[in-house]
């Protein structure tokens, strides 16, 4: 997700439309652009012009079709406005970043990583799950109300379990995380998110040459042991980058912004608290409803194309409101409002495509685990603050909260 | 209710393992592997919910 991110260059300016949200909710200028007109002309926050498409149908449509919707990040570089990098710079920069290549070289990199993400690998890892969140619930606990649920629970659990996962040092968190944040933050100058983004990289390059040195039974031991001949270094840097942001960013903001959700919903809270069966679906409700990751990757027209009836020439921005999609009303009813009871399936929170989320079954797994476990750890869990004072993280790639007091 | 998968579409997303562990499961490179090609119809809300969940499209229903 950086990549695309250190794509865009220029100063971060006006907030972009389909970033602008009011509390949980898109703003309603969202909605009217889906109802109406499905697709819309509008400039990115770096004064690319791209089309924003709204509608649920119309998304899955885009992100179905690799071949004619392009992720490559090279034809991101050659939009008007985009950052003048060195041919070398940006090779590197793309090296490894599934997010920005296409088939055939997308579906090479992915399958080495596939075996490591399957539904029965996800299940051997829930006991040390189970561990890793009640050893934090156990913290916070012991530390006694109030809390901030976010540095306590929302970012180190997800956190802990991706630098697990890789075999990435979980003392280097602070710097990791506080990078990675600032990378994803829109308002900031870009040469600052670029030299942040090589900072990055050499970190992550240290950690593969020690992998390379003396592989560990970690995905990046595997990945040196299993396809280190297949993979350049500059790749496995790339790889390993992006699944650490990936594995950390998105379900530490789900867990944080989905336990406000909920308390803001207690007889939902209640559920999800007191009876097992309805957690998976609350999950995927949650997914849907907060959709954190506003947009994705912005994709690219190989040629001239129609979406929703409106035609975009070839070589145009094409950005996806994968949170307003997640509300179309063609797809579901009254999608404004949390109901953890209803059948979700089919939300666009994890992509759709090629692209979808690698990490999904990870992310789900985390979450069917957390919510229950802080719900039942802490029954009378509540705000410490006013709604209305609780920070929501604007101006970043993925939605969150910057914090959130509670007590109990 | 019969299903096909196409194991060179599949992206090892595991989708289908997720609604319908009784039709699909996933080889050790993660990509789909139809248990039960002829779906039981006791399973077959959950094989129907597993073919549009999936988000490669490599699944099909082929209904007789």
């Amino acid at each position: 997700m950086t990549e695309t991110l250190q794509e865009e260059t220029r100063e971060a300016p006006e907030m972009p439309l389909h970033m602008r949200r009011e509390g949980f909710d898109p703003v309603p200028e969202m909605a009217a652009l889906r109802d109406d007109e499905g697709v819309r002309q509008v400039e990115t926050a770096f004064g690319m012009p791209a089309f924003l498409v709204a509608r649920h149908a119309d998304v899955k449509a885009v992100l179905a079709d690799s071949a004619r919707f392009s992720n490559d990040s090279r034809r991101a570089f050659d939009a008007p406005g985009a950052p003048k990098l060195s041919d070398e710079e940006r090779d590197r920069m793309r090296a490894g970043n599934l997010l920005g290549v296409d088939p055939p070289e997308h579906t090479r990199l992915r399958s080495m990583l596939t075996p490591e993400f399957t539904v029965r690998r996800m299940r051997r890892l829930e006991p040390r799950i189970v561990e890793i969140v009640d050893d934090h619930l156990d913290a916070m606990e012991k530390a006694g109300p109030p809390s901030d649920l976010v540095a306590d629970f929302a970012l180190p659990i997800p956190s802990l379990v991706i630098c697990e996962l890789l075999g990435v040092p979980y003392a280097d968190r602070e710097s990791f995380q506080q990078r990675t944040s600032k990378l994803l933050d829109i308002s900031l100058p870009m040469d600052e998110r670029l030299e942040l983004g090589r900072e990055s990289r050499e970190y992550m390059a240290d950690l593969v040459a020690r992998a390379q040195a003396a592989p560990g039974e970690d995905m990046l031991g595997m990945l040196v042991r299993d396809h280190g001949d297949d993979l350049s270094t500059d790749e496995l840097i790339g790889i390993a980058g992006l699944l650490l942001i990936a594995g950390h960013e998105t379900t530490s903001n789900m867990l944080g912004l989905g336990a406000l959700a909920l308390l803001r919903h207690p007889e939902q809270l209640a559920l999800v608290r007191d009876d097992p069966a309805a957690v998976a679906p609350a999950v995927e409700e949650l997914l849907r409803f907060l959709g954190i990751v506003h947009s994705g990757i912005p994709r690219t027209t190989t040629r001239d194309v129609e979406v929703g009836g409106i035609a975009i020439p070839a070589d145009s921005l094409v950005i996806l409101a994968l949170a307003t999609a997640n509300r179309d009303p063609r797809f579901l009813a009254d999608g404004d409002r949390l109901d953890v009871t209803r059948d979700a399936a089919g939300h666009v929170a994890f992509g759709h495509g090629v692209h979808h989320c690698l990490g999904a079954p990870l992310a789900r797994m985390e979450m069917r685990i957390a919510f229950p476990a802080l719900l039942r750890r802490f029954p009378r869990l509540a705000l410490a603050v006013p709604f209305d004072e609780v920070e929501f993280r604007a101006f970043h790639f993925i939605y969150g909260l910057r914090s959130l007091p509670v007590t109990w | 209710m019969k299903i096909e998968a196409d194991r060179d579409v599949c992206i090892g997303a595991g989708m289908c393992v997720m609604n319908a562990e009784e039709v699909f499961d996933q080889g050790d490179d993660g990509i789909v592997v139809v248990l039960e090609v002829e779906v039981p119809p006791e399973h077959a809300d959950a094989a129907a919910r597993a073919v549009a969940a999936c988000p490669s499209g490599a699944l099909r229903r082929v209904d007789a």
